[in-house]
């Protein structure tokens, strides 16, 4: 008797386990922003009002960009069933939206706003999102490349009560938990959150694909939803008021030394750095 | 104004982080407390309780924090909030981690990585990479702030500041530690360290980075990375330096095989002294280097370990 229900109870076990993986709705949600392309060097307009982004090139956000390719690969391997992303901005962050749906995200949300937002009031907005879509996993970049601020994931989490990986190099999900491994000062940490949670992506967790040319086409073709920002009930003012972007203090390149005797000479009695 | 500042540790060592906030704490009020969140960490309560300027220690010692997940930190840091105009931690993953969460919790903005202090609302913290340098007033009544310790100076030690055990145990039960691979070195740490001698790609794999270990131990320097070599697997992430990864700023830093990508200076150029080994003339980090030595590195460090 024992036995046989013990194997009943196993079988009953696996059929589970197999209805969570294949049926089981998994959407996730992906905010990317558009910034400044890596590559630029950005200048400081001679006012010293902000820095000048006319005529720079444009991307998503490097990281944003890792966030995507990691959704699309938690889709590829069957983890995940929908990809959603989401941009807050001007009308041009849909140009970020159309490359997300090129690299493979299914959908897109537009939250249209000219108005220049603090990760606080772009994590009250993409709250909004949340609540609408109700996503397992939101997965977001660590930090953007041009206010390097580091926050909005973090921040989304406080405001959802969801936990939080950070600064991830891994996520595994399995069992309605992930688990991430994250890269931290002293090395890696691995912590496990239960669903929905929000993870934001480290430079080593994948490497981004390219959009093929037939995508971007089919890309064109995948519905994005516009949203007026001022309609989300979310306050837009912020409280950090920018007073002035100046050039940082230049280095000027010093000297080429000719040789190993030079250097540790100069080092010694002119730098005065080593003894 | 009444300051918290949150204290970097391990649960075993006060870091060096702690002493610099409460010096840049120091420019914006007086009454400056601290607090130890972990477990089993008394000593590092003692330790920031020997720094001067710091008016009591608050210590949460509970099994929740001893990983000091971001989840139950941040609803300690919450619950502490109402008694200060301003919050601070060091922005290292652990404060970048956590903060962020208070910020949002209690409404207020968070500023990151601030390099200087100009007023108890006005404050600079670099953008774009370092690139552009932004001086930002907040008007929040709290504060919440991550500090870029290397831009301060350490306040000084002796002092006697009371410690008081805090009860609260904030366990959110939204996150599980399950493992952590650190890096167990004798050296001094990246971001405390006076020299500092970094390898780049031009280090052709990870076994040639113990040519700069001989020099390391001659200088005590600590040993750090461009990212092109942690993305190649040469050594672990913890030692990459830049904007994406430890910022530091050394009496000494010596860049051996690196190119000097934006994102890589932004790590490194506020440095006192920076020297460059690099076979290419036409690099971009002798632009920054104080002293450039141009040639093959295989040649270059056999030589200098031998000079030193
Ligand atoms: C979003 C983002 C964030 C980033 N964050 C960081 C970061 O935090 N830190 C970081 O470092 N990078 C970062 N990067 C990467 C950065 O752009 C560069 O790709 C990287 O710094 C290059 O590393 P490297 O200088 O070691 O490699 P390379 O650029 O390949 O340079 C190797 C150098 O070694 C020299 N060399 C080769 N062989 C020898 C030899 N035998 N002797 C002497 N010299 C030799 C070459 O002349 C060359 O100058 C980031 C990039 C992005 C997009």
């Amino acid at each position: 008797m024992h036995n046989v229900n013990g194997n009943l109870y196993y079988i009953n076990i696996n059929t589970n386990f197999a209805r969570n993986t294949n049926e089981v709705d998994m959407k996730i949600l992906v905010p990317v922003k558009r910034a400044i392309d890596y590559n630029v060097k950005v200048k400081v307009k001679a006012d010293e009002s902000n820095v000048d982004l006319a005529n720079v090139k444009m991307s998503i956000n490097p990281f944003c960009e890792i966030a995507v390719e990691e959704a699309i690969r938690l889709k590829e391997s069957g983890i995940a069933t929908e990809i959603v992303v989401v941009s807050i901005g001007t009308l041009a962050c849909v140009e970020q939206i159309r490359t997300a749906l090129a690299l493979g995200a299914d959908r897109g949300v537009h939250i249209q706003t000219d108005a220049e937002l603090d990760s606080l009031q772009i994590a009250k907005l993409l709250k909004t999102v949340v609540d609408k879509e109700s996503p397992d996993l939101v997965i977001l970049g660590k930090q953007a490349i041009d206010s390097d601020n580091n926050q909005t994931g973090q921040m989304l989490a406080a405001l959802t009560n969801m936990g939080q990986g950070t600064f991830a190099s891994k996520v595994a999900v399995a069992d309605g938990q992930v688990a991430v491994t994250r890269e931290i000062d002293g090395g890696l940490q691995t912590v496990s959150l239960t669903l929905p949670a929000i993870v934001t992506t480290d430079l080593r967790l994948n490497e981004p694909r390219y959009a093929s040319l037939p995508n971007i086409m089919k890309a064109k073709r995948k519905p994005i939803e516009t949203i007026d920002a001022d309609m989300l009930g979310v306050n837009l003012t912020s409280n950090v008021s920018l007073l002035k972007v100046s050039a940082p203090a230049q280095r000027s390149g010093g000297v080429k030394v000719a040789d190993v005797a030079e250097l540790v000479a100069k080092l010694k009695t002119e730098a005065k750095v080593i003894s | 104004m009444s300051i918290l500042i949150y204290a970097e540790h391990d649960n075993k060592e006060l870091k060096s982080e702690t002493a610099k906030l409460v010096h840049a704490a120091s420019q914006i009020g007086e009454d400056i407390d601290v607090l130890v969140a972990g477990h089993d960490c008394a000593a590092v309560a003692q330790a920031a309780a020997n720094i001067s300027g710091v008016s009591r220690v608050l210590v949460a010692d509970a099994s929740c924090y001893e990983y000091q997940l971001a989840e139950n930190i941040s609803g300690l840091v919450v619950e502490l909030a109402d008694g200060y105009s301003h919050i601070l931690a060091a922005a290292t993953t652990t404060g970048k981690n956590f903060m962020p969460r208070v910020a949002a919790l209690k409404d207020v903005a968070q500023i990151s990585d601030i390099i200087a202090v100009e007023s108890a609302d006005t404050f600079v913290r670099p953008i774009y990479a370092g690139n552009a340098i932004a001086t930002v007033q907040s008007s929040d009544q709290l504060k919440v702030m991550t500090v870029r310790a290397s831009a301060f100076d350490s306040a000084t030690l002796g002092n006697a500041a009371p410690i008081e055990a805090l009860t609260q145990a904030h366990d959110a039960g939204l996150s599980s530690f399950v493992s952590a691979e650190l890096t167990v070195s004798e050296r001094p740490e990246l971001t405390a360290a006076s020299v500092i001698i970094s390898g780049g790609r031009g280090m052709q794999n990870g076994d040639n980075f113990a040519l700069l270990n001989g020099i390391a131990d001659k200088l005590g320097a600590a040993i750090g990375a461009s990212r092109a070599a942690v993305d190649a697997g040469f050594v672990p992430n913890d030692m990459q330096v830049g904007q994406t990864g430890k910022i530091v700023a050394p009496q000494l830093y010596i860049a051996v095989g690196i190119s000097g990508a934006i994102q890589h200076l932004a790590g490194m150029k506020d440095s006192k002294v920076i020297v460059a080994i690099n076979k290419d003339e036409e690099a971009p980090i002798f632009q920054v280097a104080d002293y450039g030595l141009v040639g093959d590195l295989f040649d270059i460090l056999p030589q200098l370990e031998a000079a030193l």
